[in-house]
């Protein structure tokens, strides 16, 4: 699989780079292996790094890594850059059963690295330190790092932070009796906004149908399998030219029911699993929106601090009271911080209608390759079925005169 | 970039008008598609016209020979069979009318079922209904009166016919009758279950006029052709036929009719199926004392072959039962597959619907056009995979069709088997009478002058002897007739199976080849349409020779 096409905007080391003295940075994640026993047991993925740039020691670096290392570059870099749609990781394995099936673990192996190869040539986010020792740290490094961000930092604990806030903010806004909107509402971002939530549903439907196809597949050489099996028997019963025709036509239907699966497991690599794979992006924006509107509410309630902070500065000035100074000091730190805040919505707002056009054109691309995986498997699939069956038209005859 | 204004219509498509569903094959480099409003536009049956006319035969010796791609699809066409491929006609599966010799034909149609009142003579008060259908006959045959005629009949007069059949034609391979089915009838939705009894009865009296020697039958010319009551004989129900046969009894029990088997023509019926109660007794006797007498029966099966051919019979039809099975399942399998593809096409149809409205840059613009054909593809694959399973059914509908003939060789080696049993049985009769007769006339012997009783007792027995004597030879005549009968319709079937199963599997072979054809150049020309597809493949080259081959000769061909 050419992982180079599927990052989009490739790395710099695509055939039709000018020179080789331009700075690339190449990544893959192979040979994935299984570690440890019973209940504890999991894959372990080798993550390949070639590059020239100076912040890496060395030409080539080889690590190892598991599945939830990859969660903690994900979470760090969604931590640190929001505003940028991180690339989607593939799901947690809900079902035992399939967590070591070899197709699970090709299908596994194949996102990471597609979504290590994003952030590789993300010329944002390809600068990130946490990329870095991702890519470089020794393993004791790399689970030192995984571990202490499942401890204090994790989301979920600032999740219930922030649902704290929001209770203290409408409580306070009920009591002032005021129920102000703290939610963007620009047209332009709202329209984007009900995109992305549609685009999302029927993205799914979509996936959806395309798994089912990878299903059908798969039944229907199963049971042409069977049908093959079942003629060739009839052909013993006679041991004239018909039960050679049965058993011909038996043979053949067995040899295109192996073609069959082969299309479901093609199908299923490089049709269905970019459809999830879109999915997965546009869920990736739902929680940059999420991000964003949680920084457009805090500037909205910083604002409104910094509002009663001045009615009380100005109440302090005209009584002389003793609080003045320490409130300037208080003021001048929430302005400071409410700047920081601006800026970082700002900041917000710019990445992310650069990051929609970047999304969009990626999107077309990656699409656009699957549907040729898709026309070509499937114009494949059918010319050899129609040839095998065309084979046999020639001993046909022959039995009949 | 497409104009996709005008084609904004065409992705409105619910579920429900996915029939409908008027797909748009424009390809967006504008290059000329020959096959695209053919394909789209015209009826299913038309398109190898369409395809030999192109100019771009390049494209078509790449996949197809133009008479090859016709004869496919004069296949799909149930009512032809493909000239192209053979030259002696298989026994077609939708035309049974075409019967084996050239000229002479008996084609029956039923239609019209209609509702209608049992008058009088019913216990229930103010009669009962029932259906009667019409039957339409045309034949140039001699033994009928007309050429073309219609009758009303109702399913009971269909029972009457098959069972004085079974009776006259027994050895024969009879085609089974349809099912009597009462309890579904009222199951079912009332028009439903009329038009299947009507297409079984259809299917019936086809197959009946298939038959070379039944299509002959007086049974048959007066059921197609008399007016008014059927006039047949009316099989009466079991039970009935027990009662007579149970009055019957003590006057053959007593001796008042004589030995209780004179009649050579019953004769020549089989005892289960008549009001013969001792007769059956009798035979139930010896059958038992066939398989647990230790003594052989003084006829027996001698026909090796015969025994051999049956063991081959059934092993034949065990497997076709299994195929058949399977055949269900692959059936089913590419329904789904079919089904499962219009509804992702369906999907995408929509997905293209959205982005286009809500396009806000030009990348968008660009994948809803490579969406649309993604899903114009699939819905049209859908329809193909339809027309495959349509046709895949009429093919494989044979091996239902054979289990069914089956049961008909069954039943006429049962006839076999009870005439036999008929036989050995009055041998026994025989036996036992002529050593009553003997100790009887040993004993009168003894005894100057006579004896008068014994004497008339001997007399007596030798007229049973002589009575039972005529009804062996007449019994021995019927089994060496149906014997007859078995091997000739043994050889009958023989060909046919072989002609209708060669046929069958060439039928099936060629509809899945077509159809994957036919697949495949749907897939090409959508995908060809794609811009950076085929810059791509133009260009590289290394990546999927084959493939890219197909698409430069394509596109070579229409520059």
């Amino acid at each position: 699989m050419n992982t180079m096409q599927r990052s989009g905007s490739g790395s710099l080391q695509s055939p039709r780079s000018p020179s080789s003295q331009a700075p690339f940075l190449s990544v893959s994640v192979t040979d994935p292996a299984k570690m440890g026993n019973g209940v504890q047991a999991y894959i372990s993925y080798k993550v390949i790094t070639k590059t020239n740039l100076p912040e890496y020691q060395g030409n080539e670096k080889i690590v190892i890594r598991r599945y939830s290392d990859f969660v903690w570059l994900h979470d760090r870099l969604f931590e640190k850059y929001k505003g940028i749609f991180i690339p989607p990781l593939p799901e947690k394995s809900t079902v035992e059963k399939f967590r070591f099936s070899a197709e699970f673990i090709e299908m596994r192996r194949q996102a990471l690295d597609v979504f290590v190869n994003r952030i590789a040539s993300h010329h944002e986010l390809r600068q990130s330190d946490d990329l870095r020792i991702f890519l470089q740290a020794d393993e004791q490094t790399m689970d030192r790092a995984r571990f202490q961000e499942t401890g204090i930092f994790k989301k979920k604990p600032a999740d219930l932070i922030q649902i704290f806030k929001d209770v203290q903010s409408k409580v306070s806004d009920v009591v002032l009796g005021k129920e102000k909107p703290v939610e963007e509402s620009t047209p332009e971002y709202e329209k984007m906004k009900n995109y992305i939530f549609e685009l999302e549903d029927h993205l799914a439907e979509a996936q959806k149908h395309a798994y089912r196809l990878v299903k059908r597949h798969r039944e229907l050489g199963e049971s042409l399998s069977e049908f093959g099996k079942a003629v060739k028997l009839l052909g013993t019963c006679d041991d004239d030219a018909l039960g050679k025709a049965f058993s011909e036509l038996g043979e053949k239907a067995e040899i295109i029911s192996i073609k069959l699966q082969k299309e479901a497991h093609h199908l299923l690599m490089n049709f269905e699993e970019p459809l999830k794979d879109y999915v997965r992006a546009v869920q990736s924006i739902k929680a940059t929106i999420a991000e964003r509107a949680t920084a457009f509410k805090k500037q909205c309630e910083l604002a409104e601090t910094i509002k009663f902070k001045e009615i009380d500065l100005n109440k302090y000035r005209l009584t002389r009271s003793e609080k003045l100074a320490e409130a300037e000091r208080e003021y001048e730190m929430l302005k400071a911080e409410g700047e920081e805040t601006s800026r970082r919505f700002d900041t917000i707002v710019r990445l992310m209608n650069e990051e929609i056009v970047r999304f969009q054109e990626q999107k077309t691309s990656d699409m656009g390759l699957a549907f040729h995986e898709f026309a070509k498997g499937q114009a494949r699939l059918s010319n050899g079925i129609a040839d095998a069956w065309r084979s046999l038209l020639p001993k046909l005859e022959a039995h009949s005169s | 970039m497409m104009g996709y204004e005008n084609q904004e219509s065409h992705l409105y498509a619910s579920k429900e008008e996915m029939e409908s569903l008027v797909l748009d094959d424009d390809s967006p480099t504008g290059t000329a598609h020959p096959f695209s409003d053919p394909l789209s536009s015209l009826p299913f049956a038309e398109i190898p016209t369409d395809q030999s006319q192109t100019p771009n035969s390049s494209f078509n010796s790449i996949l197809e020979p133009p008479s090859y791609a016709e004869a496919i699809f004069r296949s799909f066409d149930a009512d032809h069979s493909s000239p192209q491929l053979n030259g002696s006609h298989d026994h077609s599966i939708a035309s049974p009318s075409s019967p084996p010799s050239s000229d002479d034909f008996l084609t029956i149609t039923v239609s019209d079922p209609q509702k209608e009142q049992e008058l009088s003579n019913s216990l229930v008060p103010g009669g009962t209904a029932y259906v009667t259908y019409l039957i339409t006959t045309r034949t140039n045959l001699p033994e009928f009166d007309g050429t073309e005629f219609s009758v009303r009949r109702r399913f009971r007069d269909v029972v009457t016919l098959s069972d004085r059949l079974a009776e006259s034609y027994r050895g024969f391979f009879i085609p089974l009758r349809p099912d009597k089915s009462v309890v579904e009838s009222q199951v079912m939705q009332k028009q439903e279950f009329l038009e299947q009894r009507r297409a079984a009865l259809e299917k019936y009296l086809r197959r009946l006029a298939a038959h070379p020697v039944i299509r002959r039958s007086e049974e048959l010319r007066m059921f197609l052709e008399a007016n008014g009551k059927l006039p047949l004989v009316r099989t009466t129900d079991v039970a009935s036929r027990m009662l007579d046969g149970a009055v019957q009894l003590p006057k053959q029990i007593f001796g008042e009719t004589a030995g209780g088997m004179v009649d050579a023509n019953e004769v020549a019926q089989p005892a289960k199926g008549g009001r013969d109660l001792l007769r059956i007794f009798r035979e139930l006797k010896q059958s038992v004392s066939n398989d647990w007498g230790g003594v052989k029966p003084p006829v027996v099966e001698e026909d090796k072959e015969l025994v051999e051919k049956k063991q081959k019979l059934h092993d034949f039809e065990q497997q076709l039962s299994n195929v058949s099975q399977q055949a269900e399942a692959l059936v089913k399998a590419q329904q789904d597959i079919g089904e499962t593809m219009g509804q992702m096409g369906l999907a995408f149809v929509k997905l293209t619907k959205f982005e286009t409205e809500r396009a806000v840059y030009d990348s968008q613009r660009t994948r809803a056009a490579d969406m649309k054909n993604v899903a114009t593809a699939s819905v049209k694959a859908s329809r193909l995979y339809r027309e495959l399973n349509a046709q895949t059914v009429k093919h494989l509908d044979k091996l239902h069709e054979y289990l069914g003939v089956m049961l008909a060789v069954n039943n006429a080696f049962s006839d076999r088997s009870s005439a036999l049993l008929t036989v050995q049985t009055l041998l026994s009769e025989l036996t036992s009478l002529n050593s009553r007769i003997e100790k009887l006339e040993a004993a009168a012997s003894k005894i100057f002058g006579g004896d008068r009783s014994r004497i008339r007792k001997i007399e007596e027995l030798k007229e049973t002897h002589r009575v039972t004597e005529d009804a062996k030879s007449s019994a021995v005549r019927e089994y060496e007739r149906i014997k007859e009968n078995n091997k000739n319709e043994l050889e009958r079937f023989e060909k046919e199976r072989h002609d209708d199963f060669l046929g069958m599997l060439r039928g099936f072979i060629v509809n899945q080849a077509g159809s994957g054809r036919l697949i495949t150049n749907q897939v090409l020309m959508w995908d060809l349409g794609s811009v950076s597809v085929v810059s791509e493949a133009m260009s590289t080259g290394t990546r999927d020779l084959e493939y890219c081959d197909n698409i430069r000769n394509f596109v070579l061909g229409i520059m």
